[in-house]
């Protein structure tokens, strides 16, 4: 059941970046900047945890879930240190991702070369 | 030639309206919906992986898993099987963090032969570049307004 949900949330959360290609013609670079930022408002206007405690990584693995781990790292960081915290907790709870995601395009860039297109 | 202009330019917008590719807006959405879902679900057994077989907790855990999601989207992309998936489900592949992992590693891959500095550094960020600067702006601004409201 709970996989159920996942592929539902998830599979919605796409259903919507598809909407916005097909009738707003809008590029993937805007469309992915516009899912954090989305991600970001929700979570401060404190919707996304909820979606994220019902359907787990159906929330989390789209980029809206990216957003929502900037936003609260932001939040809990302000909690604990102030002005301070509200600065670097984005950063600090998504480093592992964005370091990985550096690493591993630029190992991946240097492995392989593109496919020719047919 | 001797058709008046308005009859010829009529003409012409038939055939370019009967040429151009219909717009299969809910074939995509369908196929976007299941990659999507699909995507989401790799990311659960992951996540379900990193709790009972290496008792990841909280953030370690959420770290874990999209740590081996951006592997997998960059291996993917390396050996060209990620592309195919997205010319096929569109946002289904590109809204799932493993797309994020994509838009990085696909543009350096491509302009890797322009240079190390110039090519790979700098397309590596074509797309992942704003969506960095505005979702960092952006959890600061959050950040800073859960201090007044709070």
């Amino acid at each position: 059941m709970k996989y159920v949900i996942v592929f539902l949330v998830g599979g919605a959360i796409c259903v919507i970046g598809q909407l916005l290609i097909c009738y707003t013609r809008m590029t993937t670079a805007r469309i992915l900047v516009a899912f954090v930022l989305a991600g970001i408002v929700l979570t401060a206007l404190g919707v996304y945890e909820p979606l994220i405690g019902f359907a787990n990584a159906g929330a989390s693995v789209p980029l809206t879930g990216f957003g929502y781990t900037l936003a609260k790292g932001a939040i809990d960081g302000a909690r604990q240190n102030g002005v301070l915290g509200a600065i670097t907790g984005g950063l600090e709870a998504s480093s592992g991702g964005v370091a990985a995601a550096i690493f591993f395009a630029v190992s991946g860039a240097l492995a392989f070369s593109p496919k020719t297109k047919k | 030639m001797s058709m008046p202009k308005d009859k010829r330019a009529q003409i012409y917008r038939e055939r370019v309206k009967a040429l151009q590719p219909k717009s299969k807006a809910s074939g995509m959405c369908v196929r976007a919906f299941f990659v999507g879902g699909l995507i989401c679900c790799i990311g659960q057994l992951i996540r379900d992986f990193g709790e009972k077989a290496l008792k990841l907790t909280g953030n370690d855990l959420s770290t874990f898993t999209c740590v081996v999601l951006i592997f997998l989207g960059a291996l993917t992309t390396g050996l060209g099987i990620y592309d195919r998936i997205a010319k096929f489900a569109g946002a289904g592949t590109s809204v799932p963090i493993t797309g994020f992992a994509n838009s990085m590693t696909a543009p350096a891959m491509e302009y890797k032969k322009e240079g190390f500095i110039s090519g790979l550094g700098t397309r590596l960020f074509s797309i992942a570049g704003p969506v960095l600067t505005y979702g960092v702006a952006g959890s600061v601004i959050v950040g800073l307004l859960s201090l007044i409201f709070h």
